[in-house]
């Protein structure tokens, strides 16, 4: 009984993963599956025709799958910088500097947290378009600079700096900037991690705003690449499309190895999910 | 050492509608030390971060030497504090803690940067800064700590670096918030001489918040003693000790704590309790008023008349006894009386005591807590 007990737990989280996880494993199996094969429903890990080669090597030619990727970089890197430049301060100023309004502020924050994306969408298009701004990187990142989510989750953490050493530091003639950053900031590292890794993977694998805003294929990041890929291909080749996939999935799987460890301490420290 | 004097004049603090400083006026001398003592929420810990910079003051003025510092920043004013958590760098290494002190003020935006800094700052002034980390560390014997970091010492060790931290700069005073009482009792004791020697030998100015009367009594030369928002008393250990200005010192200071015997003033004088004459009287202007006698633990002895007691409990500390008894007149009332060990208690059977004092070792509070005229001694009346 006991043993069933202990048992359990890993039992049910093992579903769980195996349900997660099982749209990947496809996409990898028929990443390296020929077009014969594809739509086989076998889970077996090897194909009876290996065609990992010839599909990765399709998606690789037949797109620039590279120009994608570095579209994908130069989007969700623009906007992680300047995301951290604002909330950082932001944050810190909510979390540990005394003026008035301060609650009123900290609730604009959370209220804020509920607000869709889609729902400015419109204005936003409209604006840009005005401003004709459509086509640019500028588009694609804009809206996206200033997160009520970043505000909050540094908030959390920056919350539970002690008072005293902010105050020692006062007295040695920090400035509240060098506070913020080199103290504060610095003792909140797994909360930054654990925020990049949440804006990188949101905006990387965003297809929603990028196809608002962007038609010039130069500037597509990776996932409207690969719909302007299935577009151009109209279906035909299921295994360059997921071995396209399989390429754009990578890198963020790779950051978020990276960045496991400082990513389960940040959001475990800060109470969120 | 660059010692100053530091004036406090009239400050006053309000939070949220509550006064927390009620118009306090201290003048520390150059090189004394001072300890603000009081209960937690009394206000000594604001009064504190009033003088550092970290806390407006509603009105009044902070003075240090000469220099008017109430509109400055807390790095302006050039003094040092040391904090109840010790609050060091939780990043950097010892030297590093010691350092930046000194760094805040002798290098430039620039040259503080990381990485690049190295290249702006003058090889002097660093040598310079490197110099007086060391000496600072040596005169704490944490020399052999500066490449660990904060997380790697003892609670005893980070007491040390913070202290050092607070030395390298050479303030025009020590501000201290309760920076002993995360320590267990052996290690505070053994602090609080390092800290009294350290006074002695920097001979600088030192502020040292505290609710322990045990450490206040042990290294200051005042001890400013405040309830309220106020302050009640002022003055040496000895002062609060053998002359407390009222009921609320009276009861702070001394361990174990001051006996206190409600007492009637009858016309003549004489002072009794619970119907019994106790052989002093009071100025014939108290007569008629209720009042109440302090009695120390130690100027209580067994005597032929007097206050009748209960034994209760004795207390063995070493070369002195605790007796704890209650008053046979009234048994919810516990005195407590302090004897030499080699002294014999001459308690009968049933454990009933005779309790007498000397009348110039009483103190005498009025109704409203001040403490009145001492009481002098007078023949009993049978």
């Amino acid at each position: 009984m006991s043993r069933l007990r202990s048992f359990l737990p890993h039992l049910v989280l093992a579903a769980g993963a195996f349900v997660v996880l099982l749209p990947f494993y496809w996409m990898f199996l028929t990443s390296i599956r020929s077009p014969a094969e594809i739509f086989d429903v076998s889970l077996w890990p090897i194909p009876k025709d290996f065609s990992a080669g010839e599909n990765f090597e399709r998606a690789a030619r037949q797109v620039p799958m590279a120009r994608f990727m570095l579209n994908g970089a130069i989007v969700c890197f623009g906007i992680l910088a300047v995301q951290i430049l604002t909330a950082v301060p932001a944050a810190y100023a909510l979390a540990k500097l005394k003026f008035p309004g301060r609650k009123l502020l900290l609730t604009l924050v959370i209220a804020a947290l509920c607000v869709p994306m889609q729902a400015l969408a419109l204005p936003l298009f409209v604006g840009l378009a005005r401003a004709e701004l459509l086509n640019t990187y500028f588009a694609m990142m804009a809206p996206f600079f200033l997160s009520v989510f970043a505000i909050f989750l540094f908030h959390q953490s920056f919350r539970s700096y002690p008072d005293e050493i902010i105050e020692a530091a006062r007295m040695d003639g920090f400035s509240e900037m060098e506070i913020c950053w080199g103290l504060v900031l610095r003792g909140s590292l797994p909360s930054l991690a654990a925020f990049s890794v949440f804006s990188l993977v949101a905006h990387w694998n965003d297809l929603y705003w990028p196809m608002i805003v962007v038609t010039d294929i130069n500037l597509a990041p990776p996932p409207l690449g690969m719909l302007f890929f299935a577009d151009v291909e109209s279906g035909a080749n299921y295994g360059a499309l997921m071995a396209g996939a399989a390429l754009i999935t990578a890198p963020m799987l790779v950051c978020f190895l990276l960045a496991r460890r400082h990513f389960i301490a940040g959001i475990t420290m800060t109470g969120v999910k | 050492m660059t010692r100053q004097s530091l004036d406090i004049k009239g400050i006053g603090k309000a939070f949220g509608g509550d006064d927390v400083l009620k118009g306090i006026d201290i003048s520390v001398r150059a090189g004394e030390f001072i300890s603000l003592v009081g209960m937690s929420g009394c206000g000594k810990s604001t009064l504190l971060r009033i003088i550092a910079g970290l806390e407006r003051p509603d009105r009044g003025q902070i003075m240090i030497g000469d220099t008017d510092v109430t509109g400055m920043d807390p790095s302006d004013r050039n003094l040092a504090m040391v904090f109840q958590s010790y609050a060091l760098y939780p990043h950097m290494t010892v030297r590093d803690n010691i350092a930046t002190p000194l760094r805040m003020r002798k290098l430039s935006l620039s040259a503080r940067m990381p990485l690049v800094g190295r290249f702006a700052a003058s090889a002097d002034a660093l040598k310079d800064i490197d110099t007086n980390v060391v000496k600072a560390a040596e005169t704490l014997q944490i020399a052999h700590l500066l490449d660990r970091k904060p997380a790697q010492l003892s609670g005893g060790q980070r007491q040390r670096v913070a202290l050092a931290r607070a030395l390298v700069r050479s303030p025009a005073a020590f501000l201290m918030d309760e920076p002993l009482s995360n320590l267990d009792a052996k290690l505070r004791a053994h602090m609080r001489d390092e800290l009294a020697n350290l006074h002695r030998r920097l001979g600088a100015t030192f502020v040292y918040v505290t609710h322990d009367q045990v450490e206040a009594m042990t290294m200051s030369n005042r001890i400013a003693l405040m309830s309220e928002g106020r302050i009640e008393q002022l003055g040496t250990p000895s002062d609060l000790y053998q002359r407390p200005a009222n009921l609320t010192v009276a009861r702070f200071i001394g361990s174990p704590a001051i006996n206190l015997i409600p007492v009637e003033i009858a016309t003549n004088g004489a002072i009794g309790a619970y119907g019994r004459d106790l052989g002093i009287a009071a100025a014939r202007s108290h007569a008629g008023q209720v009042a109440t006698l302090g009695i120390r633990a130690e100027d209580l002895v067994p005597a032929a008349r007097g206050l009748q007691v209960q034994v209760e409990r004795i207390e063995m500390h070493g070369a002195d006894r605790f007796v704890h008894a209650s008053l046979v007149a009234d048994a919810s009332h516990q005195v407590t009386m302090r004897l030499a060990a080699s002294e014999a208690l001459p308690s009968g059977d049933d454990g009933i005591l005779t309790l007498g004092f000397r009348a110039d070792r009483t103190h005498l509070f009025a109704a409203d807590g001040q403490r009145m005229a001492e009481p002098s001694r007078r023949e009993l009346v049978a």
